[in-house]
């Protein structure tokens, strides 16, 4: 009987090819969008790991998320370097670590920190040695690629994150080290010591960057209250962990409420963003979900038609020896292959889309979207679609089931 | 005694006609298409019914194959009254019954070939004889093509084929030459008596068509009722 329904199916080829396409259409839009939701929420979540706080210039806290956490907005602006010295001193604080940016390379931007950054992404070398002096850089995986850089080429930055932006001829960076993939943000960033950075904009460095004796281990001290009273040079963002649960409680209000400082949680600030998106995720869902119900609503139309058109062939196979419930099955057997088809090629077309996507658009594979990710959704979408498609074949199925074979084959001989 | 009065004979059965229809009445409509009709056929036997239209040839034809019930009286194949239960009478038709009918031949998704496999593996039976069927019905060089794409004789002689294929003890055809010229009606009727005969598969034929009795010889005819 499976060869019957393959052969009907067969024999309707384009009618059946274009009722596959529909209901694919309808499970790779599902899928994408379960995909790139799923691997965008876990980009997010791989890239501030170990970050609790990110302490930055006062404006939009998901800007200073976006800017120092996931390196795809421009910074808010620049604070004192003391502040470093005030966080670490904080015994809430476990770790803080500066960033300095601003400034990149062929589209990859240059991120003045220090080595304990790479354990935060869980960074490891693939060559060369780490970042130690004044002008070395190491290069992550992806920017390795996308710049052409390798170990012992030099190169000169360009101010601001763009393409464009205006060269510090003066200052030459040397490629010491390269990166292991590490699937989060760190691999499409150059990273340098912070006073390459000030040096890239003809700034000295302190004598002392890494502690300040002017401050109290209660909170944060006058020194940052007031940003104009300690001089240059300045960093972009601090990245900060907790060390104490209370931390959490204390330290951002503190920031917030007491210093020119602004002290964002990359949890809060995703997750605010994530809803932004959720909303736009569930719209385009349910417009896949539309097309995908077209798809099974013409698998019905197609079926309960052929239903019909074949009363004699059903009559005729039940003469031949075929039992009702055979005849039936085969109209359920062509809507079972009909979805089961539709559904298998929109979950291979969708990872096809996201490879093609990723590979078209930069900024796709930016926030981690690729097509290599399963998600035990796609199951489930796919299981939904194949019991829809066999529903939409039961009341087909039931008229076949239900023929009286004497009336028709008085109606078809 | 003489020693042959002590032997025990073997009892021998007779072997029971393949189709009985006993004191058959059935009426379709309020109309009365059949009363107290009487027919059996022997295995290997070919008959011809015959009558106009109306008369209840094709009425007869599904009443042997239990796809209809009558009203009153008996329908036995092989000596077995056909069961009142239609899966059970389904079942007892598939194994015993082929039928050829006038324009509904073979499943139009299928090949040729594909429709006597699907008939054999129906019936339980080998699909090995397929090829050998089609030979014998000239059809071998068609058994690829479609049932659209054959032409009415080609597509009757598959329909013997499709009807065949299961090997059943009785063959119904319900006017199997009607659309046909001379040459592929003389061509068919050859096939479908010469086939059931050296099958010995009892033949009964609704026709009305009398070209059909020059190849058989028992005829049959019905009358349409008042």
């Amino acid at each position: 009987m499976i060869g019957l329904a393959l052969a009907y199916l067969r024999d309707r080829g384009l009618v059946t090819a274009f009722n596959i396409l529909l209901i694919a259409l309808g499970v790779a839009s599902l899928a994408v969008l379960l995909l790139v939701s799923t691997q965008v929420e876990q980009r997010f979540a791989r890239d501030s790991a170990g970050i609790d706080l990110v302490v930055g210039a006062k404006g939009s806290p998901l800007q200073l998320i976006l800017s120092s956490v996931y390196h795809v907005d421009v910074p808010t602006g620049n604070v004192p370097a003391s502040s470093l010295a005030l966080l670490r001193g904080d015994p809430g604080v476990a770790r803080a670590i500066p960033l300095a940016l601003g400034d990149s390379f062929r589209g990859a931007r240059i991120v003045g920190t220090e080595p304990e950054f790479l354990a935060l992404s869980g960074a490891s070398l693939a060559q060369g040695r780490i970042f130690a002096g004044t002008g070395e850089a190491v290069i992550g995986a992806q920017a390795a690629r996308q710049t052409g850089l390798t170990i012992g080429r030099r190169f000169t930055g360009t101010h601001g994150v763009g393409e464009d932006g205006s060269s510090h001829d003066h200052m030459a960076f040397t490629v010491v080290g390269v990166l292991s993939p590490t699937g989060t943000v760190t691999d499409r960033l150059i990273l340098t010591t912070i006073d390459s950075v000030w040096a890239m904009h003809g700034i000295k460095a302190p004598t002392d960057t890494a502690h300040s004796d002017d401050h109290s281990h209660d909170g944060p001290s006058a020194a940052i209250l007031d940003p104009r009273s300690v001089p240059a040079p300045d960093i972009t963002a601090i990245l900060v962990t907790y060390r104490t649960a209370m931390a959490a409680v204390r330290l951002p209000s503190a920031i917030n409420r007491e210093t020119a400082l602004q002290a964002a949680s990359p949890a809060t600030e995703t997750a605010r963003l994530l809803t932004l998106f959720g909303a736009a995720f569930d719209g385009a869902r349910l417009f896949a979900w539309l097309v995908a119900a077209t798809g099974l609503l013409s698998v019905f139309v197609i079926l309960l038609s052929a239903a019909t058109a074949r009363e004699g062939d059903m009559a005729l196979l039940r003469v031949v020896g075929a039992t009702r419930a055979q005849a039936a099955g085969t109209v359920l057997l062509e809507g079972l292959v009909i979805a089961a088809a539709g559904a298998l090629l929109g979950l291979a077309a969708a990872h096809i889309l996201l490879a093609i996507g990723a590979s078209l658009f930069p900024t796709l594979a930016a926030v981690g979207v690729g097509p290599t990710l399963f998600h035990p959704g796609e199951i489930g979408i796919a299981a939904a679609v194949i019991g829809l498609g066999v529903f939409a074949a039961l009341v087909p199925a039931a008229r076949v089931y239900r023929t009286d074979l004497a009336d028709t084959l008085a109606r078809a001989t | 005694m003489p020693l042959v009065s002590r032997m025990a004979l073997p009892h021998v059965r007779p072997m029971p006609p393949v189709l009985s229809l006993r004191d058959i009445g059935f009426a379709r409509g309020g109309r009365p298409i059949l009363g107290h009709f009487n027919l059996d056929l022997a295995p290997g036997e070919q008959a011809l019914l015959l009558g106009p239209s109306g008369s209840g040839k094709t009425s007869l034809l599904n009443l042997a194959a239990g796809l209809l019930s009558p009203d009153s009286g008996e329908i036995l194949l092989r000596g077995e009254p056909m069961p009142a239960r239609p899966a059970a009478r389904d079942a007892l038709r598939r194994r015993t019954v082929g039928i050829v009918f006038q324009t509904l031949r073979l499943v139009s998704a299928l090949t040729l070939r594909g429709n006597l496999e699907l008939a054999a593996r129906l019936a339980g039976r080998p699909t090995t004889e397929i090829d050998q069927l089609l030979e014998t019905l000239g059809l071998a060089h068609r058994a690829q093509a479609r049932p659209r794409e054959l032409s009415q004789g080609e597509a009757q002689r598959a329909a013997i084929a499709r009807a065949l294929v299961a090997r059943p003890a009785l063959l119904l055809a319900d006017e199997p030459t009607s659309a046909l010229d001379d040459a592929s009606a003389d061509r068919v009727a050859t096939l479908l008596t010469g086939l059931s005969a050296a099958n010995g598969t009892a033949l009964l034929v609704a026709t009305h068509d009398s070209r059909l009795k020059a190849h058989i010889g028992r005829t049959i005819q019905l009358e349409r009722l008042a």
